[in-house]
């Protein structure tokens, strides 16, 4: 798989880099280990996305985050290509686990930029509204008796409300504008 | 020994779109022993909602663990999203206290704790290690020994191993044992591991797509008669999407997709319509003139 196609600047410019971003990275959740990454390129070789996907490199990321180029990634669309399929995680040597990487870049990207794409905050919604993430119509509830099953019980959406609310994600997700597709 | 006894995860896919799963495990699972309770004002496990707030996956995922506490029983899921949420965050918060202080500082409000009193298992792990292949092995009625299928185990329940710990992640046997044990033979084909490609599909397609075409185009070359999933996302990547993807390549591939409790059910002696074979997309008829 060829990184040529990328469109990316040659230069690195100094005044980019943001010396403290590694750090600020490293006591995240799930991106502890950014530091220890030595660019062997496993995670990328191994990565299911990148051979079908001309952006998504999770190498590629993982210097990016090394270097501080926080804007870079932070505007880089390619953040969302990720499936969690964990196979960076358990192949990585040095135990760099990528998709938590991935995931507090993400996190980064709503917190601090207001932005996802909009299928998150559709299920988000359906999520406060109903307790899952997908509306149930009518039918299905009605199907589920004619079927045999057990009635779904009553979701208890005042604890759901008050998560959101804790967790900050209910003003996440108030301010938030959304993008619909992503290039690969 | 005395029988297991769960509380039943359903989650959120599996009552939006696949009843079929639903029906066929409980049949086979009520036939092995394996006790159901209904889970209490469950709520969407978290897991789709990582990317917006890792804190808000946990919160939702520890709430869910709390009420599994309550009820002093072991979580079954059927979903390998819901096993991967509610498995990784009751091990996480088991073992950092720091991290299980904080979200117990939100549960509070909520009159709730964690306290780390209870497991999570998908339904293979509960299928392998708690009924055991010697009782299912007797439970098949009509063994299916004219069935070549292929699996696909899907990832959660088998990656990261940090968390999950219990099969092989590169070479994984514990659904292939199960689908031998109906009769069938399962065969090996190239890339079994690798992701459908599902969880990206609302912001991408085109990478979802050539990835699940690959797979269908690998299951096709050595012959397979059905593929065999235990996850929805999954399900409905190879099942409900199969004839777009069809047409998206201009390629036929005609591969029913069953979910493995279906295979054990037909094994197990039941009729294709108590297992829900009349909500597949793609029809199973030579699957069902083989049994």
């Amino acid at each position: 798989m060829s990184e040529t196609k990328e469109q990316v600047p040659s230069v690195i410019k100094a005044e980019e880099l943001d010396p403290k971003f590694k750090y600020e990275m490293s006591k995240i959740h799930g991106a502890e280990k950014i530091m220890l990454c030595f660019q062997c390129g496993t995670c990328t070789a191994d990565c299911p996305i990148s051979r079908f996907s001309d952006f998504y490199r999770p190498r590629k990321i993982a210097r990016l985050v090394q270097l501080g180029l926080k804007d870079r990634l932070l505007s880089n669309d390619a953040l969302w290509l990720c499936t969690s399929c964990f196979t960076c995680v358990d192949h990585c040597p040095q135990g760099v686990e990528i998709a938590g990487i991935v995931r507090a870049l993400r996190n980064m990207l709503t917190k601090d930029k207001g932005i996802m794409p909009l299928v998150y905050k559709e299920l988000a919604t359906n999520l406060l509204k109903s307790g899952y993430v997908y509306a149930i119509p009518d039918s299905r509830h009605k199907k589920r008796i004619e079927d045999g099953l057990p009635p779904l019980p009553k979701p208890n959406l005042a604890d759901i409300s008050k998560i959101f609310e804790l967790t900050g994600s209910a003003k996440i997700l108030e301010n938030a504008k959304t993008f619909e597709k992503v290039k690969s | 020994m005395a029988n297991p006894k769960y509380l039943i995860f359903l989650g959120c896919v599996v009552p939006y779109r696949l009843s079929s799963y639903e029906i066929s495990a409980r049949k086979v699972l009520d036939k092995l022993g394996v006790e159901l309770v209904e889970m209490p004002e469950f709520n969407c496990c978290g897991l789709p909602m990582d990317p917006i707030n890792h804190e808000l996956m946990l919160t939702l995922a520890a709430r869910n663990l709390c009420l599994a506490e309550r009820e002093n029983l072991n979580i079954l899921t059927l979903c390998n999203g819901c096993f991967s949420s509610l498995n990784e965050t009751n091990k996480m918060l088991k073992e950092d206290k720091k991290l299980r202080e904080k979200i117990n500082g939100y549960l509070k409000e909520m009159g709730m704790e964690f306290k780390g009193t209870i497991e999570v298992k998908h339904l293979i792990y509960v299928l392998a290690e708690d009924v055991g292949f010697e009782k299912i092995k007797n439970a098949v009625k009509k063994p299916l020994t004219k069935l070549q299928v292929a699996q696909h185990s899907g990832c959660h329940v088998l990656r990261p191993a940090k968390y999950v710990g219990r099969d092989d992640p590169e070479n994984p046997t514990t659904l292939k044992e199960l689908i031998r044990l109906t009769g069938a033979e399962c065969l090996d084909y190239m890339d079994e591991t690798q992701c459908c490609g599902n969880p990206i599909i609302g912001v991408n397609e085109e990478v979802p797509f050539q990835m699940a075409k690959e797979k269908l185009a690998h299951i096709r070359a050595v012959k397979a008669q059905a593929m065999i999933t235990i996850c929805p996302f999954c399900h409905i990547m190879f099942d409900l999407n199969q004839s777009r993807i069809e047409k998206t390549f201009n390629e036929k591939f005609g591969i029913p997709v069953l979910h493995y409790t279906q295979l054990l059910g037909l094994a197990m002696g039941f009729q294709p319509k108590e297992l829900g074979f009349d909500e597949l997309r793609v029809k199973p008829t030579e699957v069902l003139s083989n049994i």
